[in-house]
């Protein structure tokens, strides 16, 4: 065993052992739903930072970007206006809905539906549609992993990978169960230290060894223009439209998904989260350079045919020394435990909350729901395990594409939510339905694209499947809101008052 | 100005950085980064230095 193998193991044990001791942090009683799922909503502006930046900045993430750069060139920068302009959104609306969440014990977005709309069923869409899309997350979550395990030398086979997947899945759902969203929370102070170590050590060697930016950027222009598909480093127009409608698109979503909602509800006032909308861009900063790195690749010739999830850790092996490697690839798999936990969690508490419900008024929480948010959380752990090791792994990605549409389509119904009534419940779901129709309509016909062609006045115009999708969405929920109005149709109940939201 | 009307600010950085046409350009560079790049980073700092900006704001008016 080398030294880079050895610092790689110590350190994934490392962070282990804290997921386990995590269920003793702040005298945590974790009897109750709010305590395991949410870490008891008390969480200050520092905690909240490492665990959002965490959960948003997955080693996915740091592996599919910079490898969409080094395959595709400037397209993958989209990343960098979505997550600039998804925190002045969340600045607004995630307050608010931490607020009302806060005042009415929420757990879920779907819990707020379910009371502000008096809808059974729109309650039921949002929170299968929470659960579907973050399956596959998790699922490439592993793909992250394995993408690193491929070059820190502890799996030379494909058996010897399996293995340690396996072992490390199961401690992680052992640490999930016990402690909850303490488990990651406390891990991501490791996670994220290790992040950006690595990224700063990697923007100090790699470009100088290169021969600095400007000869990278003029090689990567190089090797991305010879390409079979050309690329380049600058955007052209022809992607103008995709580029700004998919990051618009994946800003609206990103705070929709499940992880997200159980992160910013575990903050423990609506300033912790406003605060961090100004101090979390600095992870925006540290993907913007991970991205970078991907030139960084093709200047330096790397080669990994068609995987292309092997470019960052194939160029961390070639220009870091062995031990500093270990780090680097340890901070890549300790990236992918801590948001496969909160998405396993946040997943948990659809299940629990809002799937697994009477269609009855409901009382207070019973104490029950901990007991099986807890088993749920295991079995969508499995699940996303299952997806990653027994499918294929394209399946995994094309699932998770289509997933980032599906979300975008219970915007309506959960942020629109919190600023009006005016939509009608039924139209909301039927809203829902024709978007989560057209989303994955326009992902089959176009074998699961990003963007799809539309054709309009003559020409076509690319953009974003999740964007057009949820323009179907909008429209429909605002027709058929006019049309059940005008027929006197009940709107169902609304228990949420003006002074929840404040 | 009303509290309320600071919220406004937040617009800002969606139209910088959703307009393509403004920063797909090679040039000028800053130091060897092409515009297309350093315009887009220095967008991440501007955003969270309005949003920081519109959090004091809002909460001083807030308290009174």
């Amino acid at each position: 065993m080398n030294s880079g193998t050895a610092i790689f193991i110590a350190l994934v044990l490392a962070v282990t052992v804290m997921g386990f001791l995590a269920a003793r942090w702040g005298n945590a009683k974790l009897n109750t739903l709010d305590e395991w799922a949410l870490g008891g909503r008390r969480f200050g502006t520092l905690v909240s930072w490492f665990l959002l930046g965490g959960d948003l900045y997955t080693a996915y993430t740091f592996i599919a970007v910079p490898a969409l750069a080094f395959g595709a060139g400037a397209l993958a920068f989209f990343a960098v206006p979505y997550t600039t302009i998804a925190y002045p959104l969340v600045f607004l609306i995630m307050a608010r809905f931490w607020s009302i969440a806060k005042r009415r014990g929420y757990v879920t977005t779907a819990d707020f539906v379910h009371d502000r709309f008096g809808s059974r069923w729109l309650e039921l869409a949002v929170a299968v549609t929470g659960v579907l899309s973050v399956m596959p997350y998790i699922a490439l979550q592993l793909t992250g992993m394995q993408a690193v395990l491929e070059r820190v030398g502890i799996a030379s086979t494909n058996a010897s990978a399996l293995i340690f997947l396996v072992v490390a899945f199961v401690l992680l759902a052992a640490y999930t169960f016990t402690s909850g969203l303490r488990a990651p929370a406390m891990i991501a102070f490791v996670k994220d230290a290790l992040i950006y170590l690595t990224v700063i050590v990697a923007l100090a060697i790699i470009p100088a060894k290169l021969g600095g930016w400007a000869h990278i950027f003029d090689a990567a222009q190089a090797a991305l223009a010879a390409k079979p598909k050309p690329g380049s480093i600058i955007l052209t127009p022809n992607l103008f439209f995709a580029y700004s409608t998919l990051a618009f698109g994946s800003a609206l979503a990103l705070f929709i998904y499940p992880h997200s909602v159980t992160s910013v509800l575990s903050a423990k006032s609506a300033q912790v989260i406003q605060r961090n909308c100004a101090l979390l861009p600095l992870y925006s900063l540290l993907l913007t350079f991970i991205a970078l790195l991907g030139y960084c690749a093709l200047a330096a010739h790397i080669s990994v045919g068609k995987q292309t999830n092997l470019v960052i850790p194939q160029l961390f092996a070639q220009f870091f020394p062995n031990w500093f490697a270990g780090i680097a690839f340890a901070a890549i798999v300790i990236g992918a435990l801590v948001p496969a936990a909160i998405m396993a969690i946040g997943a948990a508490n659809l299940v629990t909350s809002n799937i697994l419900q009477s269609f009855r008024a409901r009382q207070t929480r019973p104490a029950s729901e901990f007991a099986i948010a807890r088993y749920i959380a295991l079995l969508v752990l499995a699940g996303g395990f299952a997806i990653a090791v027994f499918l294929r792994p394209q399946f995994a990605i094309n699932f998770q594409l289509l997933g980032g549409a599906w979300i975008l389509q219970v915007f309506p119904a959960v942020i629109l939510g919190l600023y009006t009534r005016w939509f009608h419940p039924a139209a909301l779901l039927l809203g829902w339905a024709a978007g989560m129709a057209a989303a994955t309509w326009m992902a089959v016909s176009t074998n699961f694209a990003t963007f799809y062609p539309l054709h309009i006045g003559g020409g076509v115009l690319a953009g974003a499947n999740m964007f057009y999708a949820f323009i179907v969405n909008l429209a429909v929920a605002a027709l058929l809101t006019l049309v059940f109005n005008a027929v006197k149709a009940n709107a169902g109940s609304d228990l949420t008052t003006a002074a929840d939201y404040a | 100005m009303s509290k309320r009307s600071y919220y406004w600010f937040l617009v800002v950085p969606f139209i910088a950085t959703l307009v393509p046409p403004f920063y797909a350009r090679r040039g000028p560079t800053l130091f060897g980064f092409p515009f297309f790049y350093w315009y887009q980073i220095l967008w991440i700092v501007l955003a969270a230095l309005v949003v920081w900006w519109v959090y004091l704001a809002t909460r001083k008016a807030s308290h009174e």
